[in-house]
């Protein structure tokens, strides 16, 4: 399609880097589970992911950096990661915890305080009386875990189908990379639907209908990088060393079409998160024991036309702000990591 | 040429097929079709007579021709909900979503190209990446939390435009349309932009990438050295170079308009097909869903086919390498 891409192939050593940043992902998304991991182990995973965050832009942080736009967007990230993932300490309230709330506080105002005053709501309570703060941090929690998940699955889904399409070739490719224009022909919202409308709502549930509308997206761009790896000179190279030809795919050419997916995959989880909340929204997501953002955004709906704002609001600047966070990191990323893709 | 065409509509039907069977199984397999396709408080003669009708007593493969006989006469049930056959109810609720889409179309190129032009124009600028920075939040917030911000401030806060509901409508053509009535098109305003936004952005970055080639052509050149003021230069010359990508990319993105309406016809309460399939969803009106599912399908399948035969005749490339292959 394009003239051959002229970046060197990855290093040996930064393979683990790459593995690295992948398994936090994982691991971070194992973080914001419920329960999964105790407080050190969450914090551990912190310092991990912001530990490969920095080496993965190492010798590139004044070029991410370039802007107010890529210091505000990466801080406010982090924030929210952070957040996200110590919604139990920080949060004033556990809006899973019925004994915790009161009937009795039900849809008060921002700055509205309980019974007896030892508690001020400051973003305003939902019609059963738990704190928006609190939901919110929780939500950010659902969202972002279900949003990880179902990327990396989808990724390595797609990985898989997209490497296995472009070395098998013939007729393999052919009915693969079909199947991929067929999932692609319709939009991924219409797909959700119709799966959550079948599975009936439900966490995995989402998190598999989120997979199943991503992999072929995957699986067209790594078929795509692969095909044009291989014709590099390393991997001749490495025929000519005589390497058997699950080495070659495995740990030659499978490393060199990661990067790019890095990047499109960071995107991607703002991409998921929109449409997970799209789906919450329409009442076909995430369970109800359980809201995410757009779960939260719904519950408070009925009421924002009556001027009870804050119910809908404030969850929909949570999810603004971490749709466009990522969104502006991603698109910094690609510019500094994706020298095919810089102008 | 033909023989292109004849394959292109064969596998057009042959997919249309696929989809029918993943559609059966999900229906005869995963659940029970007693359920799917029969009220739940149907008399026991309405069960018998449905029962009979889709033949369940008869082998699987009898049974699948007789679905695919039924649905290719249109006859995928009835809804539990409104007692009309599905096909009917969906065909009866796709106006109103059409004209949504079709107006959200109109917005988005009417915001989109201006502001892709002027950031074409400015690239360099703050301008212009300022432009492009916003198209990114277009690209990404949420189509309902759009919806529910615009309803919050020009519905709720400032009272210029109502918020839900469809309003008055006239009949033209023998389908009621609210886009010519009186009352009809302050209805539709909130809910088209809300659909316009995500294609605005797209149209912006299309118009900008066509604004930046379109400025170092020659006619541009021309046009400048005759002393043509720089606003007629973009707005006539290079708008016309620009407008033949922009149009073929709308016209793919139709039907995904229409997917997305999905969203918007809840948040604004627009009693379109869209609005009817998460209602049908919510109270379990499978009938409803499945039809809607096969219309989409079949809908789709034949936009793809247009688009495809569409760019085969424009573009001889196309027909060589799909002879190929």
């Amino acid at each position: 399609m394009s003239a051959p891409a002229t970046n060197p192939p990855v290093r040996a050593d930064r393979l683990p880097l790459i593995a690295g940043l992948l398994a936090v992902a994982a691991v971070l998304a194992l973080g914001l589970a419920p329960q999964w991991a105790s407080l050190p182990a969450r914090l551990l995973l912190l310092v991990l992911s912001v530990f490969f965050a920095a080496r993965l832009l190492k010798g590139r942080m004044k070029q991410f950096f370039n802007g107010p736009a890529a210091w505000f967007a990466a801080a406010s990230l982090l924030v929210l990661v952070i957040v996200a993932l110590f919604a139990p300490e920080l949060s004033p309230q556990n809006p899973y915890d019925l004994a915790q709330l009161d009937i009795m506080d039900g849809r008060l105002e921002p700055g509205g305080t309980n019974f007896d005053g030892s508690m001020t709501y400051h973003l305003g309570t939902d019609e059963q009386g738990r704190d928006i703060l609190s939901g919110i941090l929780y939500g950010l929690r659902v969202s972002l875990m279900v949003a990880i998940v179902a990327t990396m699955a989808a990724m390595a889904i797609g990985v898989v189908v997209g490497i296995y399409a472009a070395w098998a070739g013939g007729r393999v490719e052919t009915i693969l990379m079909r199947l991929v224009d067929l999932q692609l022909s319709f939009p991924s919202i219409l797909v959700a639907l119709m799966l959550m409308a079948a599975f009936g709502r439900g966490l995995d549930k989402v998190i598999i209908a989120l997979i199943v509308v991503q992999w072929a997206y995957y699986a067209r761009t790594v078929r795509g990088t692969a095909l044009s790896e291989a014709r590099k000179e390393y991997i001749d190279a490495a025929r000519g060393l005589g390497l058997s030809s699950r080495r070659i795919l495995f740990r030659h050419l499978l490393p060199n079409c990661i990067p790019p997916l890095v990047v499109i995959s960071t995107v991607q989880v703002a991409n998921t998160i929109v449409l997970e909340s799209s789906l919450s929204f329409l009442g076909v997501g995430v369970p109800i024991t359980r809201p995410s953002l757009g779960l939260l955004i719904a519950n408070g709906y009925d009421y924002m036309l009556s001027g009870q704002y804050w119910m809908s609001m404030y969850p929909g600047v949570a999810l603004l702000a971490i749709v466009a966070s990522i969104n502006l990191v991603g698109d910094r990323l690609r510019d500094v990591l994706n020298p095919r893709l810089r102008r | 040429m033909l023989v292109y065409l004849l394959r292109r509509i064969a596998q057009s039907i042959f997919v249309a097929l696929a989809m029918m069977v993943i559609v059966f199984f999900g229906i005869y397999m995963v659940g029970n079709p007693v359920d799917i396709l029969i009220s739940p408080d149907a008399t026991p003669a309405e069960i018998e007579a449905t029962m009979e009708r889709f033949g369940f007593d008869q082998p699987i493969w009898m049974q699948f021709l007789t679905f695919l006989g039924n649905a290719l006469q249109g006859d995928l049930g009835r809804s539990f909900v409104h007692g009309e056959p599905a096909v009917q109810l969906i065909l009866h609720y796709m106006p109103a979503t059409l004209e949504l889409a079709a107006l959200g179309l109109f917005f988005s190129v009417l915001i989109g190209v201006p502001l892709g032009v002027y950031a074409g124009y400015k690239s360099d600028r703050w301008q212009g990446r300022a432009i492009m920075t916003g198209s990114i939040f277009g690209f990404s917030l949420p189509n309902f939390w759009v919806g529910m911000l615009l309803i919050l401030i020009f519905a709720v806060e400032l009272r210029w435009l109502p918020s839900t509901g469809r309003g008055d409508t006239v009949e033209v053509l023998g389908v009621r349309l609210s886009i010519f009535a009186e009352g009809g098109l302050q209805y539709m305003i909130l809910p088209a932009l809300t659909l316009a936004l995500y294609k605005a952005s797209l149209v912006t970055r299309l118009a900008r990438a066509g604004t930046q080639e379109a400025l170092v052509q020659d006619y541009v050149k021309f046009a400048r050295a005759k002393g043509v003021s720089e606003t007629r230069i973009l707005f006539v010359h290079v708008l016309k170079n620009i407008m033949i990508p922009i149009v073929t990319v709308l016209g793919l993105e139709l039907g995904s308009m229409i997917a997305f309406a999905v969203v918007t016809e809840t948040v604004f309460a627009w009693p379109g097909m869209g609005k009817l399939l998460i209602d049908s969803i919510l109270t379990l009106d499978r009938p409803v869903i499945v039809a809607y599912l096969m219309m989409t399908v079949l809908i789709f399948i034949t936009i793809n086919l247009i688009v495809d035969v569409i760019y085969t005749l424009l573009d001889p490339r196309v027909r060589i390498s799909g002879a190929a292959s």
